[in-house]
């Protein structure tokens, strides 16, 4: 996409008065310091899960049970695990980190359509993951504190099983992090549909912003869906309270999966959509040519967004339910692969012809497009019913789930990271450290989860604690994976200090001719106030 | 047929070295499938065979073209990048291509979910109840069969008897060979799934709700097969195994005869098979 500002008002021309320190953080409502917020908590919220992931690894790396206290312990952490890296890093670094960061930017808009909700949805974060945290710490069940009924919260664990109040910080928690999300979908779709610079029709509007869009419809008719059933959790666990889930209420615990899963699914492409978004334009940026079949692109997204919606029960194939049910649905998740393909497809022909350089960014990217290729093609082999008897609630699934997440939505991250940091922070990073941070992150993480696969074709059952020593030697291998990328997670922190130590100033274009996206256009980092006279785009039929 | 035949055929020298090493239990260091015992895992086998030969042709093909693509047009060798963004072809091609490749599995997919989940003409039923944290099963066609719990052995007891740890029980489901058996499946508390990998076989076990599978041991693939809790379930799952030992019909006929007495231990069970067996 080409797209040119009118006019040069950058630099001094723009109002730069940052509020106080306090006022700035606390009571922001600008888009950037916002983002820049989503950003940091993501970091922090990554090393939290993080850390829950490392010491499961640890526990599993040799039969028996050796590095957790209780066998409640390590279900607390598996559970947490999961709720903390979907709702508090991946999303809050995708949709609230980048998406306030360059959404406005790239549509030309001056900020965000409703700064004081963009506050309040970032506030809302913080408390939730301090119920979360909280959790921990107080009594769950009659085995110990904290809740281990697994990520997906399934009754009757959920409720009889957790009676303490553990779950129910967690229920304040998720119920707090879904109206943030549900206020920043408000305010993207309004900011997108209603904010874009004079020219900047929606067929102009860049892959990211599309992908944040898409992203935002999603979450404003998945979250309210979680909301409900965590409600429903909520006044079920009541004494004397209603029995949604209850059989013997004449209430059905398979009700709350379906609930769940409508809300899952669409969930699991708000994770990867806006990563999409982000690798397009990378791929463009550092072959040197727009993007290839730019609307099969955008439009790939929207079929993924709505085919999303109608496959949910494919998590659900061992429940008992009716055949023809399932074969539906075995055909709708099939489907899914076809506008998945588009993606790839596109990307690789964006490179083709194309003068390619190996940039940090790129190399994300580029590993990106491979993984999610592994990752996706075991999801086709999961969307077959039959088979998935043999594969479900197996360590395949958290083989495959973990390609398209640890290196799909996580190798989006840092590849949307490298490719702006410079922009964002003002200062260029040390291309050694980052690529140390790629290389042992890549190797990392593909030890830890290939070897998952067999696990899972040999039938190892997630959520195990303990193992049979027909298991060993794959959980050795993935265990010592974890080793290696805590090693990568070393030099991603160290490639920061020493970012922020050498303060190397970045240029208003640093990656060169291939990135024409309007934050391009402004210096880096962009003033305080932005586009205070609105860029206009100009007639242009080349995407 | 004669495609599924050659297929199988491909598949198996592919997966030669798995052969060996499979047995009606996980083996350390396997990567492949647990051997089939039933005609539904047979097939199961075919389908995620012909399956994974199409996602790894799919995934070599992606990798071989990402590799060119990063050879021949780095900045170095392609100094000057095009400025193609359109072309329709292509366009429709990956769109149409991948459709037909899944229209091609979506036959044998659909055939295999119908005949595993079409319960036919059974010829007994057996019982499942999961309970945290172990198994009970029972027999309501034979009532002289008191229904029983299947718990899960101890360490050092699994290590005397010499049977796997997490795996063995001290009462095993026991069902007769070549015999289409009917399972019922519910829960008395949490959820929980009973499954057996060599089977093909994996139901939730859902409080309020009786789900029913079924499998059919083929002949001579007698002897003691194990599973696992796949459902979470509490601080146990990892510890509610389940083991089925498939016997001879004269041998089950005995055994209902006597009331299903060699359950009672593993010792008697194992005591059981071999004066049964001669």
């Amino acid at each position: 996409m080409v797209a040119i500002p009118h006019g040069d008002d950058h630099g001094g021309a723009y109002g730069d008065d940052k509020p106080g320190f306090f006022a700035r953080w606390f009571y922001s409502t600008n888009h950037k310091d916002i983002g820049t917020l989503y950003l940091i908590f993501g970091i922090i919220s990554g090393l939290i899960g993080g850390y829950l992931s490392f010491m499961m690894r640890m526990e599993l790396a040799a039969p028996g049970i050796s590095v957790f206290n209780s066998e409640h312990d390590y279900l607390v952490f598996a559970s947490m695990h999961g709720l903390i890296m979907i709702f508090f890093m991946v999303m809050p670094a995708l949709i609230g980190g980048f998406g306030n960061w360059f959404v406005p930017i790239m549509i030309g808009a001056p900020d965000m359509a409703f700064p004081r909700m963009n506050n309040l949805s970032f506030w809302l974060l913080p408390t939730a993951l301090i119920c979360l945290l909280i959790s921990f710490f107080v009594p769950g069940s009659a085995s110990g504190n904290g809740f281990g009924g697994g990520w997906v919260m399934y009754p009757p664990l959920s409720t009889s099983g957790s009676p303490g109040p553990a779950f129910d910080f967690i229920i304040i928690g998720l119920l707090a992090a879904g109206f943030s999300s549900i206020f920043g979908a408000i305010n993207f779709i309004t900011t997108i549909l209603n904010m874009r610079a004079p020219g900047m029709t929606m067929h102009k509007m860049p892959l990211f912003a599309w992908s944040v869009l898409v992203t935002a419809f999603l979450l404003l008719l998945a979250l309210p869906v979680l909301a409900a059933s965590l409600f429903m959790l909520f006044t079920d666990r009541i004494d004397g309270g209603t029995g949604f889930f209850d059989p013997a209420m004449g209430g059905d615990p398979e009700m709350f999966q379906h609930l769940f899963w409508f809300f899952g699914h669409p969930e699991v492409y708000i994770m990867i959509l806006p990563a999409f978004g982000i690798v397009s334009h990378v791929v463009s940026t550092f072959s040197k040519k727009p993007v290839f079949g730019y609307l099969g692109m955008a439009y790939a997204m929207v079929a993924i967004g709505v085919v999303g919606f109608v496959v949910w029960a494919h998590h659900m194939y061992t429940v008992g339910m009716d055949v023809d049910l399932k074969a539906y649905f075995l055909a709708a998740t099939l489907v899914i692969a076809v506008p998945t393909g588009v993606k790839i497809f596109s990307w690789l022909a964006t490179m083709w012809g194309g003068s390619i350089s190996f940039s940090i960014p790129m190399q994300w990217a580029l590993a990106f497009i491979f993984l999610f290729v592994v990752g996706g093609v075991t999801g086709v082999m999961l969307a077959n019913a039959g088979v998935d008897v043999a594969l479900h609630d197996t360590y395949y699934v958290v083989a495959h789930f973990h390609y398209v997440l640890s290196m799909g939505a996580v190798f989006g991250i840092f590849c949307g990271f490298y490719y702006w940091f410079g922009k964002m922070s003002g200062y260029l990073y040390n291309k050694w450290l980052a690529a140390a941070h790629f290389w042992l992150f890549f190797i990392g993480v593909n030890v830890i989860f290939f070897p998952q696969h067999f696990l899972g074709l040999n039938s190892m059952p997630r959520r195990y604690i303990d193992y049979p020593a027909e298991f060993e030697l794959w959980n050795q291998v993935s265990s010592a994976g974890a080793l290696i990328t805590l090693a990568g997670v070393f030099f991603f922190f160290v490639m920061l200090i020493e970012a922020f130590v050498r303060k190397r100033p970045a240029g208003e274009n640093y990656w060169g001719e291939g990135a024409t996206t309007l934050e391009w256009t402004l210096p880096s980092p962009p003033p305080f106030h932005i586009f205070n006279t609105l860029p206009r785009i100009e007639e242009s039929d080349e995407h | 047929m004669r495609l599924k035949r050659l297929i199988l055929a491909s598949s198996a020298a592919f997966f030669a070295l798995t052969a060996t090493a499979l047995a009606a239990k996980p083996t350390d260091g396997g990567y492949w499938l647990q051997e089939a015992a039933t005609p539904v895992m047979e097939d199961l086998h075919w389908l995620h065979n012909f399956v994974s030969w199409i996602i790894l042709a799919i995934t070599l093909f992606v990798m071989v073209l990402m590799a060119y693509i990063m050879f021949r047009f780095s900045a170095k060798r392609n100094p000057v990048p095009s400025k193609t963004t359109h072309h329709v072809g292509l366009e429709v091609a990956w769109t149409i291509i991948p459709v037909i490749i899944l229209l091609i599995m979506v036959v044998p997919s659909m055939r295999l979910l119908y005949f595993q989940d079409a319960l036919p003409e059974t010829e007994m039923t057996v019982k499942v109840v999961g309970n945290t944290w172990n198994w009970e099963y029972s027999y309501p066609e034979f009532e002289n069969v008191e229904s029983y719990i299947s718990n899960p052995l101890e360490k050092e007891d699994a290590e005397a008897a010499g049977v796997p740890y997490l795996l063995a029980t001290d009462a095993p489901l026991v069902v007769p060979v070549n015999t289409k058996v009917k399972v019922l499946v519910t829960s008395s508390n949490n959820l929980h799934s009973f499954a057996m990998p060599a089977f093909g076989v994996k139901m939730d076990a859902v409080p309020g709700r009786i789900n029913e599978t079924w499998f059919e041991v083929l002949p001579g693939k007698e002897g003691t097969y194990y599973g696992q809790c796949s459902e979470i379930c509490g601080i146990k799952h990892y510890k509610m195994p389940i083991e089925i030992l498939v016997v001879g019909k004269d041998e089950f006929r005995q055994w209902v005869a006597n009331d299903g007495a060699f359950t009672t231990s593993v010792a008697s069970v194992g005591g059981g098979v071999t004066a049964a067996q001669e």
